[in-house]
């Protein structure tokens, strides 16, 4: 373990993390972030899922500095009387939680199908990667959006509203996996050829175990890289099909669904709404990406062309 | 170049196939034209014998080359809301649509290749690196999130320009178009500049990485060598020979746009397609829903294969090996 961690501390890995100011700032606005969302049960101020502390009255109440705000309400509150600072919490939380979900899953379909691919070759690395391609070209949005506007129409409101969370993650995973399933393959086939792989088989080792244990583990550089992006847009979609109505109910809100019901009242003044949330969305989505592209330039520098 | 050419429209065509498979599966599972028809009062054995005079009790085969033969007559089915052929219902919201994305696409051109070479050739420049800092801020910056501060700047503080709405529009030849009216332009700005702004940080990191490749190429160290004027090298040897990549991915991108006008249009009240799509989702209105998606998806198959095709006649290497 020692060993470990002086060999860590010594990395070209952690050196280069140090000197990039924007990484370090970053990761230290992501770990706050995540913190946050994670403990807000405990450390937001109000439950905003106990519908018997909201109180109607206290709707649209302008944040604390301003004039007609409340102390009790930093940054105000929402159309229903819920604290927003409490309520922007859970519905980053929840955002976190579907963003992660759909990325596993993503990275799920999308690993087994790559390297499916690229290790058989053949008819059915063609046929997959057709669909990946095609897929890919009708851009992961409006694969998103589309399968949320079939569920949401076979399930019906209410029971689409009630499942949201488990279904988004679906949703999402399903539009975006050929991201994965294309990085796995193109590394698959590079260390297929590769002389350990060859060695290997000749010592007579089970295809299966070749490719799970030997070749699996070297493809993972280019999926962690694509990963921490895929997680930001993963947050963007879920934001985007909450912002549609295609995603989280107004009673159990993300960010995205935040920010839509702020947008319905932002004629009458009410800004703070939409854009209290809207800045929390924003600056998670930013960090996740600068990490990402920071991630990107350490691991594989010759990957850099986006 | 014709088999090429062969090879790209067979699979543009298998594409448009499955696409209507899935459309048909979801019309087959979801929607039922007898309640779109008839409503709740008429009796079951009613109900059966319209089922049996529309088809409905066919085989599932032979129910979807039905719907493929009238797909190809322009036939996708009745909206239940509108109680008009669904086609009629977006043809007429489509001019709305595709006059969004053009005027998108022309403010993401006329600024992202500017801005581009600017950054490539000048890299170190404070500008470039401004630019190269906000881009990624601006690929940050969710579409609605984007145009409902430019609501909020402009047409509820300011009261510069109209929030939501095409405004005043003229009809000509069946196309509702906004562009020959003071009132149609100003409704036209803050929602193509909303829906820009979720490509141009793209475009601009693009045109710049791929320029900045070009610049670095033997045959401009060569050009610089000879002593021709840097303005030469850079828009005629530097900026031709990048334009190439910047298509293909370009196309594509814009036909992307499409799948953002669903997002722009709901933020802008703007009666477009998408903005017709998800009321369609809201009101169940199944056969809407499909046509919605076989024209959508046509639309990206058309732009994919003509860009592929463009990209084959320029490019002998693609067409050769038939892959990207």
């Amino acid at each position: 373990m020692k060993k470990k961690w002086r060999r860590f501390k010594n990395s070209y890995f952690l050196y280069s993390f140090k000197r990039d100011w924007v990484a370090v700032a970053s990761f230290i606005i992501f770990t706050m972030l995540v913190l946050l969302s994670l403990s807000s049960p405990l450390l937001a101020p109000y439950d905003p899922y106990d519908t018997s502390s909201i109180d109607v009255m206290d709707a649209e109440i302008p944040p604390s500095w301003m004039e007609g705000g409340e102390e009790r309400f930093l940054f105000g509150t929402d159309i229903q009387g819920r604290d927003l600072l409490s309520t922007m919490f859970y519905g980053m939380r929840l955002s976190v939680f579907i963003g992660c979900g759909a990325v596993l899953l993503q990275a799920f379909i999308g690993i087994l199908i790559g390297m499916i691919s690229g290790y058989l070759g053949g008819k059915i690395d063609a046929f997959l990667m057709r669909i990946a391609d095609v897929q890919l070209s009708f851009s992961t949005m409006m694969v998103a959006i589309i399968i949320s506007a079939i569920f949401q129409v076979a399930f019906g409101v209410g029971r689409y509203e009630e499942l949201a969370a488990p279904l988004l993650i679906v949703i999402i995973g399903l539009a975006e996996w050929p991201q994965y399933a294309r990085t796995v393959r193109a590394s698959v086939l590079r260390e297929k050829s590769k002389e350990y792989v060859e060695a290997a088989r000749v010592i007579g080792l089970s295809p299966r175990r070749i490719r799970w244990r030997h070749i699996l583990p070297n493809t993972l550089s280019p999926v962690l890289v694509i990963s921490t992006i895929q997680v930001a847009n993963a947050v963007m979609s879920e934001a985007a099909l909450s912002f549609l109505g295609l995603g989280m109910p107004i009673t159990k809100p993300s960010l995205g669904s935040l920010i839509n019901a702020g947008f319905e009242y932002i004629f009458s003044g009410s800004w703070w709404i939409t854009l209290f949330p809207g800045i929390l969305l924003v600056v998670f989505v930013l960090v996740v990406n600068l990490l990402g592209d920071w991630l990107r330039d350490v691991m594989n520098p010759k990957l850099y062309k986006g | 170049m014709f088999a090429f050419v062969v090879r790209r429209v067979t699979q543009a065509i298998v594409v448009m196939l499955v696409i209507s498979l899935i459309g048909f599966a979801i019309k087959h599972q979801i929607g039922d034209p007898v309640r779109d028809i008839v409503g709740v009062s008429v009796s079951v054995a009613e109900r059966e014998a319209l089922r049996d005079q529309l088809g409905l009790n066919d085989p599932f085969v032979m129910q979807y080359a039905r719907f493929v033969k009238d797909a190809l007559h322009g036939d996708l089915g009745h909206s239940f809301f509108f109680k008009k052929p669904a086609l009629d219902v977006i043809t007429a919201k489509a001019p709305a649509t595709l006059e969004l994305v053009f005027v998108s696409s022309l403010i993401i051109i006329l600024v992202s290749i500017p801005i581009g070479i600017y950054a490539a050739i000048n890299p170190k420049s404070l500008f470039s690196r401004l630019t190269m800092g906000v881009s990624i801020v601006g690929v940050s910056i969710p579409v609605f999130l984007t145009a409902i501060i430019l609501i909020y700047i402009f047409a509820v503080e300011l009261h510069w320009l109209p929030s939501y709405g095409r405004g005043q529009t003229v009809n000509i030849y069946g196309w509702e178009s906004g562009f020959f009216t003071l009132d149609g332009l100003k409704h036209l700005i803050l929602p193509s500049i909303a829906l820009s702004s979720i490509m141009l940080p793209l475009f601009i990191r693009l045109i710049r990485s791929e320029m900045m490749e070009v610049l670095e190429t033997e045959y401009v160290k060569f050009a610089w060598a000879k002593g021709l004027s840097r303005y030469r090298i850079w828009f005629l040897h530097g900026f031709k020979n990048t334009l190439l990549p910047v298509i293909t991915v370009g196309g594509v991108q814009l036909g992307i746009l499409i799948a953002f006008t669903i997002l722009t249009e709901t933020v802008f009240q703007w009666q477009g397609m998408g903005f017709m799509f998800l009321e369609a989702v809201e009101r169940s209105d199944t056969a809407l829903l499909v046509a919605y998606l076989i024209v959508v998806g046509a639309l990206f198959v058309v732009v994919n294969t003509i860009v592929d095709i463009i990209y084959g006649l320029v490019n002998p290497t693609v067409r050769i090996t038939g892959r990207k």
